[in-house]
């Protein structure tokens, strides 16, 4: 395998935004552009992810084309997946030999329609789609099941709350933050029983802009080059009444095949959109009790989909090349109660 | 490349308007079973699963792939899906190409698919985007004003595009799988269909279809194992360009030119006219073959109509194109890319039945897609490079 490194990373994030999803890519991926010290010309490959609901138009990441830059002509693809997904395709295509570097991006904006409600049309069209099952509520049903099974407790759900938006007070990107008691979060009332609003994701509009470049013009380009050292994705059936919605067994793959558990890990950034998520998900992945995960705040702090993944790896990236930890996990999620699970370890030179 | 990588089995489902007989599983299950027998292996034997498809608006559904998982076998298996407008079909196998070519895995399935009967196309592409001005025209209004001034440019002669129609839908009737077949189909029925979009008319346009395509590629060792022979892949390209933008040729697309360019280099062909055999190319009205033809270098620019009036591209020509019957005669569109690329990869394997070319070597599949900004292409080859 080449070795790959995460050379720069930009992301906006706000809890509702009055630009196109055009206008909001723009200035981060200039921004992300130029932290590189690369021309536009010199990154071989780009590579996106989006979700053409979201803008409710079809082929809605084509014009999303003209913001990155795409003259001259330029070697481009696409996934209808969250930007970790398009990291992914892009690691591979450098793994190929063909190319060196890459572009890769991911938007989402969702404060102009009912997320809950639009993520319902992933779900089986023929038999549960038509009763219309919002997103919370079938989380609610794993969260119930999570409980149930003693896998986690109503109080460790508010712990995660409160621990994240503590910690995304140091986030500027975050639009969900504070210093909340535990007791004062189990105060609040139920949004969908056992869910609390704060123990939902913080929904927020966005877009994520990376570079990623192979081998030595890496540490050329950055003092501390953070490197991919493992990634694999993997996706569980879709039937939520045949899946052990307490169990991820993607989750635990994809981690392990990523090389999660072959050396000690610093801390983590996990995909876990709703507060019982990240109990679950420590369990999946093996990640030790004591381990930090999601310093930045997670989804709890701000969630914007098809971004969120990106995210995720973009801020363990990030804290790595500031000096804070050497080897990390980031990890993605999509699809209804955790279906797909993306996992990626990384450590700084 | 890094590794070798050959397409080992090909699998398509039957086109038609309303496939009412198969749930959207169903349908990609058709293909993917199909792909799988051809090479002789099951669900067991495939590492990952690359999915491709054109807008989720044409099925009402969002991200559909993680619905399909287990259908196509994919459950604890990575699975990636992929949307690159009209040429989604084409990227979609290239992308499992660069999983073989990176020596990620052995053998990925790769499928592409659309059922456009679950919604309506039509109403999917002219959804009203907030700031912006709808187009609801379709893809023939978008693409008409291109054909004129190809017209123009060219001063092809105003039948061209009756011809290929004529051509693509004769080669039809030698598919098993072509949705659209006309048994009795003339010129003058074809010159007398309605315009539909002035200069295109009804019978130079694709249909709308259901269906799905599906290939397994594999590596160079494990393509040995493979009960029929294995088409080559010698290159793969991608470009895009902006949408808006003055500088662009939308006609001749920059994008397109680079493409095929860059596949060329790949698969070490000097000079695409003396060196491939037959091409499968995204036509999805008729007067696109010509155009294509030129972005393609198979003609200078401003003459590609010439190899449709001389026959060069007859399923008896020189360098037949669309042996298949191409978009014109089935078009669920996110899998026509992959049917250009399946097709061609048939010819090379000598698979391709009743619309074989004797002794295919070196076959060319494109696609393309958005407004002719996404290019995707292949060479397959019968020997291995």
């Amino acid at each position: 395998m080449r070795d790959v490194a995460i050379v720069s990373f930009a992301q906006s994030n706000a809890e509702s935004e009055i630009r196109s999803e055009v206008e909001i890519l723009q200035p981060v991926a200039a921004e992300a552009i130029s932290q590189s010290g690369l021309e536009r010309s010199e990154i071989d490959f780009t590579c996106s992810g989006s979700s053409d609901w979201l803008q409710g138009q079809p082929f809605a990441f084509v014009m999303a084309l003209d913001a990155v830059g795409s003259w001259p002509p330029i070697k481009e693809s696409h996934v209808e997946q969250d930007g970790a997904w398009a990291l992914y395709e892009a690691w591979v295509k450098i793994q190929t030999g063909e190319v060196d570097s890459a572009l890769v991006y991911s938007f989402g904006k969702t404060s102009p329609g009912d997320i809950g409600l639009v993520q319902a049309i992933q779900l089986d069209p023929y038999c549960v789609t038509p009763l219309w099952p919002d997103l919370d509520s079938l989380s609610g049903i794993q969260a119930r099941a999570c409980l149930d099974a003693g896998i986690v407790t109503e109080r460790q759900m508010a712990e995660v709350v409160s621990r994240c938006l503590r910690s995304a007070q140091d986030n500027p990107h975050a639009v969900r933050k504070g210093d909340y008691s535990v007791d004062e979060l189990l105060d609040e009332p139920f949004e969908v029983s056992p869910l609390r609003a704060h123990d939902c994701p913080a929904n927020s509009d966005g877009a994520t802009v990376m570079v990623i470049m192979a081998g030595d013009r890496a540490k050329d380009l950055c003092e501390r080059p953070v490197w991919i050292r493992g990634f694999d994705h993997r996706i569980d059936p879709p039937a939520l009444g045949t899946r052990d919605l307490t169990r991820i067994p993607s989750a635990r793959l994809c981690a392990e095949k990523a090389g999660g558990a072959d050396g000690r890990l610093d801390f983590a950034e996990i995909t876990a959109p709703y507060s019982h998520q990240e109990v679950l998900l420590r369990r999946e992945m093996g990640l030790a009790d004591d381990l930090p995960v999601n310093l930045s705040g997670g989804s709890l702090a701000a969630h914007t989909l098809m971004s969120c993944g990106l995210n995720r790896i973009g801020d363990a990236a990030m804290r790595i090349a500031g000096g804070h930890g050497d080897r990390a996990l980031a990890h993605a999620a999509q699809g209804p109660c955790l279906q797909q699970n993306l996992a990626v370890v990384l450590e700084g030179e | 490349m890094a590794e070798r990588c050959a397409v080992i089995g090909v699998g398509q489902t039957h086109y038609d308007a309303k496939r009412i007989d198969v749930s959207m599983p169903g349908l990609l299950r058709e293909a993917a079973l199909r792909a799988l027998e051809d090479a002789d292996l099951t669900w067991n034997d495939i590492d990952a699963v690359v999915i491709g498809k054109a807008p989720d608006t044409f099925e009402g559904m969002m991200l559909p792939e993680n619905y399909l998982s287990d259908a196509l076998g994919a459950s604890g298996k990575p699975l990636l899906r992929v949307h690159t407008a009209g040429s989604v079909g084409g990227s979609t196998a290239n992308v499992a190409v660069s999983l073989i070519a990176a020596g990620i895995h052995g053998r990925v399935l790769t499928i592409a698919w659309e059922k456009q009967s679950e919604s309506n196309a039509m109403w999917g592409l002219t959804l009203s985007p907030p700031f912006s001005v709808a187009v609801v025209a379709g893809a023939g209004g978008f693409f008409a004003p291109l054909v004129r001034t190809y017209m123009r440019r060219s001063g092809a002669p105003e039948d061209t595009g009756i011809l290929v129609a004529l051509k693509d839908r004769k080669n039809a009737l030698k598919n098993p799988y072509a949705h659209l077949k006309m048994p009795d189909v003339t010129y003058e029925e074809i010159r007398d269909s309605f315009m539909l979009w002035d200069p295109i008319r009804y019978l130079e346009s694709c249909p709308s279809s259901d269906g799905a395509c599906a290939m397994i590629v594999s590596s160079e060792e494990l393509a040995k194992k493979a009960p029929r022979k294995p088409a080559w892949v010698l290159g793969t390209s991608m470009r895009s360009e902006p949408v808006q933008f003055a500088k662009r040729d939308a006609v001749n697309p920059m994008s397109g030119r680079l493409a095929a360019k860059d596949v060329y280099e790949q698969a070490g062909i000097q000079d695409p006219r003396k060196e491939i055999d037959c091409i499968e190319c995204y036509v999805p009205f008729s007067w696109f073959e010509p155009m294509w033809m030129e972005t393609m270098g198979f003609a200078d620019e401003g003459e590609g109509w010439k190899l449709t009036h001389d026959g060069t591209t007859a399923l008896d020509g020189s360098r037949p194109v669309n042996m298949s019957g191409g978009v014109l005669s089935s078009n669920a569109i996110g899998a026509s890319g992959m049917c250009r690329y399946a097709e061609a990869a048939n010819q090379v394997r000598g698979e391709a039945g009743e619309h074989q070319i004797d002794g295919a070597k070196v076959a060319l599949g494109h696609a393309y897609g958005g407004g002719s900004q996404y290019f995707s292409m292949a060479v397959f080859g019968s020997e291995k490079p």
